[in-house]
């Protein structure tokens, strides 16, 4: 067989094509109060390192209580003052100026995105800072529409919003949050994640430049701490929480007994089904594109690939042949498709994992690429024989990392795929129209994608089933959580 | 109509295919990597003139341009064959003398194939007759659309044997047949049925070739190399224009069929304008800024 083999070798390398368009990185971060850039109350501030290389890149600054608290103030009074009775014409107008300074600054917020979070600038550039600027003029067109999207109601805001975001899509999360919010007459306290803070304060740059009054959106950062302030602050009206399934538990529990409102958007372990009517090639894309996309930092990621027995080792084979052409490498090159591993924390999780599948006894699978010698990364790679009960099929590995296992009839499929405490997405791979149907029928999974995956659009609800969340962001209904009815 | 193909043929979906292709055109291509793909392009070129209008003049102007598309120092490559109608076959051997470039011709009707077999045959062994180590072929579109694909194939399988020595390359003109799921199938069809090469278009209908119809055909004979371990040839043909596109093609086929399918053996453009455009761009890669086109030789 082995005269039988591909040969992706060397005879059109392509040269190293980095991104070239300079950038504007301060050495240091403040936090955004009340329209302002101010240093913390204690003065205290943490690196934020770059993943593809492990060194620092710019000093960030550590909200405490008394700083969220400052900050919650400052949204309340600007809710009471301004943005709450504003027109809401005119508070449509403030956001689609905002979306029009992210299209404007898209290339630079592209590369301080892939900069601080590891993903590369292919993504950043063609899907994080398009879907940004969608999500601003999305929702920018909802804020004088509110009485058509509930129709016979008054909808009215909620009051301050809470807002705690992760560190896969720094931008784009910022995005799903604000943009509602805002549009709805809410104001906003904004927590990036720790890892990821640097884009959030350049978001708030272009607030300043738009001319949002101040204080309608003020941004926190600051590890898991802050977050926790922001939480239990008694003058938070609304949360929203997008993380880990076990921190969205806690923030559950904390504002239990209390009339804040939550929504939350937590992991994902999603199946994707793939019968052997499918179009073979596309679906191994599509399987590709599920679970490598953004280094498999993605909670509707595919991360368990069901195969129709009849197919699986043929499909195997096309994986194993797939895997060997994903280039791994710097994030600013234009050709990487893979990038770094955000946090030094999430490479030990997801190490961790992979060495209990192959504890476990399924059998492990990975790319030969090279890796770089300094910062965090992982190859992409595939587990075979994997079953229910492996941990990599029931817990969550946000890496690049597939757990392929197989079934032979539609029952078993489905079975399979609900097994699991999660249920954000799922992906279905046939020709068959009515099969795609009536699959979808039975699974338990807020966003199914039939032959195609990770597709992402404004107008489209997103969130979860069972310990996947609830609420929606996105689409009319991401409206319904930022206002009273 | 029973026929059957020994390979199964994978069902193809039209935005995933076209999704796909898409991702080829967003590789930047810089520096040594477009100086190599620019030469390999030149390389793997069929430069072809298919005109009524074609003369003894003009074909000589192709095949001086052939053995050397540009001055020395530029180090550009000759290109892979000339393509040409029966009638101008005999002339282009003769340029084409001591220079190992092959003349290729097509022939069977083409473009339309719209001829009784036994002409077409005949076509061919005129071709060969005179000279021509290549065929580029059209099938019967009519009759694949009909379903009758014992036809296509018989007709295949006849053409093989008249060309004798001379390489079969298959034209199916996808812009006709028009689904992926056609081409995919016609594509194995014309594999099994002896193609030396498989070709998208004649460049007489649009849409000709394109990244995705292409995309099909290299993940066809990737497929059957696997399945029996024999390399068939791919060739797109017409609306290639630009060396920009050409080096998305061979982004395509080096990420696809992987490094073996990156030679004239396995791959081909075929096209008229392209060498103008690939000229322009080694140029400017050697002596630093664009020059006029009026500075480059017509093929």
């Amino acid at each position: 067989m082995s005269d039988k083999k591909l040969n992706f070798g060397r005879a059109f390398d392509f040269a190293p094509a980095p991104e070239s368009t300079p950038v504007e990185m301060r050495k240091e971060y403040g936090l955004f109060i009340d329209g302002e850039f101010v240093r913390p109350k204690e003065g205290r501030f943490f690196w934020s390192i770059n993943p593809a290389t492990g060194k620092r890149l710019a000093k960030i600054a550590k909200a405490d209580a008394a700083d969220v608290d400052k900050a919650v103030t400052s949204a309340r009074r600007a809710y009471n003052k301004v943005w709450g009775k504003m027109d809401p014409s005119e508070r449509g107008k403030y956001l689609f100026r905002i979306a029009r300074l992210i299209q404007e600054k898209s290339r630079e917020l592209a590369i301080l995105e892939s900069m601080d979070g590891g993903k590369p600038i292919k993504e950043s550039r063609d899907v994080d800072l398009p879907l940004v600027a969608a999500h601003f003029f999305y929702y920018a067109g909802w804020a004088d529409k509110l009485d058509y999207a509930f129709p016979g109601r008054r909808p009215t805001p909620v009051g301050v919003a809470g807002q705690v975001i992760p560190w896969n899509f720094p931008l784009l999360m910022a995005a799903w949050k604000i943009a509602p919010a805002l549009a709805c007459g809410n104001t906003v306290v904004l927590k990036p994640a720790e890892t990821t803070s640097i884009t959030a304060m350049h978001l708030a740059r272009i607030f300043q430049e738009a001319g949002l009054p101040d204080g309608v959106v003020n941004i926190v950062t600051g590890p898991g701490e802050t977050g926790e302030a922001l939480v239990n602050h008694d003058g938070i009206d609304k949360l929203a929480f997008t993380g880990s399934t076990g921190v969205g538990k806690q923030i559950a529990q904390s504002v239990a007994g209390t009339d804040k409102r939550l929504t939350l958007e937590l992991g994902g372990k999603a199946a994707n089904i793939v019968f052997d009517d499918a179009a073979i090639e596309q679906a191994v894309e599509g399987v590709i594109n599920g679970i490598y996309f953004n280094q498999g930092h993605v909670c509707c990621a595919g991360s368990r690939l069901l195969l129709q027995e009849s197919i699986h080792d043929d499909f195997v084979a096309r994986l194993k042949r797939r895997i060997e052409t994903l280039r791994v490498g710097d994030p600013l090159d234009k050709n990487t498709d893979v990038g770094a591993i955000n946090s030094k924390e999430q490479l030990g999780r997801i190490t961790e994992l992979i060495g209990s599948g192959i504890d476990e006894g399924a059998e492990f699978h990975e790319s030969t690429c090279p890796l770089p010698d300094s910062g965090y990364w992982c190859r992409p790679s595939f587990f075979t024989g994997v079953t229910q009960s492996h941990r990599i099929a029931r817990e969550e590995i946000f890496g690049p990392v597939l757990s392929v296992m197989s079934f032979r009839t539609p029952a078993e499929a489905i079975e399979r795929a609900n097994n699991t405490c999660y249920g954000l997405s799922a992906g279905i791979w046939t020709d068959k129209g009515s099969k795609i149907f009536a699959m979808a029928d039975q699974l338990k999974a807020g966003v199914i994608w039939a032959n195609t995956f990770n597709k992402f659009d404004p107008t489209s609800p997103f969130g979860g089933y069972k310990e996947s969340g609830f609420g929606r962001e996105g689409g009319l209904q991401g409206l319904a959580p930022y206002v009273r009815l | 109509m029973a026929f059957s193909l020994q390979s199964s043929v994978p069902r193809v979906d039209q935005v995933g295919v076209e999704e796909r292709a898409a991702k080829f055109t967003r590789r930047s291509i810089k520096n040594d990597a477009k100086r190599n793909g620019l030469r390999m392009a030149v390389a793997m070129m069929d430069l072809t003139t298919l005109e009524g209008a074609d003369s003894p003049g003009k074909v000589r102007q192709l095949c001086r341009k052939a053995r050397q598309p540009m001055a020395a120092r530029y180090n550009c490559p000759p290109c892979a064959a000339v393509c040409v109608y029966p009638n101008q076959v005999a002339q282009a051997v003769a340029e084409l003398d001591g220079s190992g470039i092959p003349v290729a011709s097509v022939a069977t009707g083409f473009p339309s194939g719209q001829y009784p077999i036994k002409l077409r045959l005949e076509d061919v062994r005129f071709a060969v007759g005179e000279g021509a180590r290549e065929i580029d072929m059209v099938i019967s579109r009519g009759a694949f659309l009909e379903g009758d694909l014992a036809r296509v194939s018989d007709e295949i399988s006849a053409v093989k044997e008249s060309c004798d020595q001379a390489h079969l390359k298959v034209i199916f003109e996808t812009g006709e047949l028009q689904t992926y799921d056609n081409v995919r199938l016609v594509s194995q069809l014309a594999i099994e049925a002896g193609a030396d090469f498989i070709k998208t278009s004649t460049g007489k209908v649009s849409p000709a070739a394109t990244l995705p119809v292409t995309l099909v055909l290299v993940e066809t004979v990737r497929d059957h190399f696997l399945a029996t371990g024999q390399r068939v040839g791919v060739k797109p043909a017409g609306g290639i224009r630009t060396a920009k596109q050409a080096l998305q093609y061979l982004v395509m086929v080096k990420e696809t069929a992987g490094d073996d399918w990156l030679t004239p053996e396995l791959f081909r453009f075929g096209a008229s304008s392209l060498l103008g455009d690939v000229e322009l761009q080694l140029a400017k890669l050697e002596d630093g800024g664009y020059q006029s086109a009026d500075y480059f030789s017509k093929g």
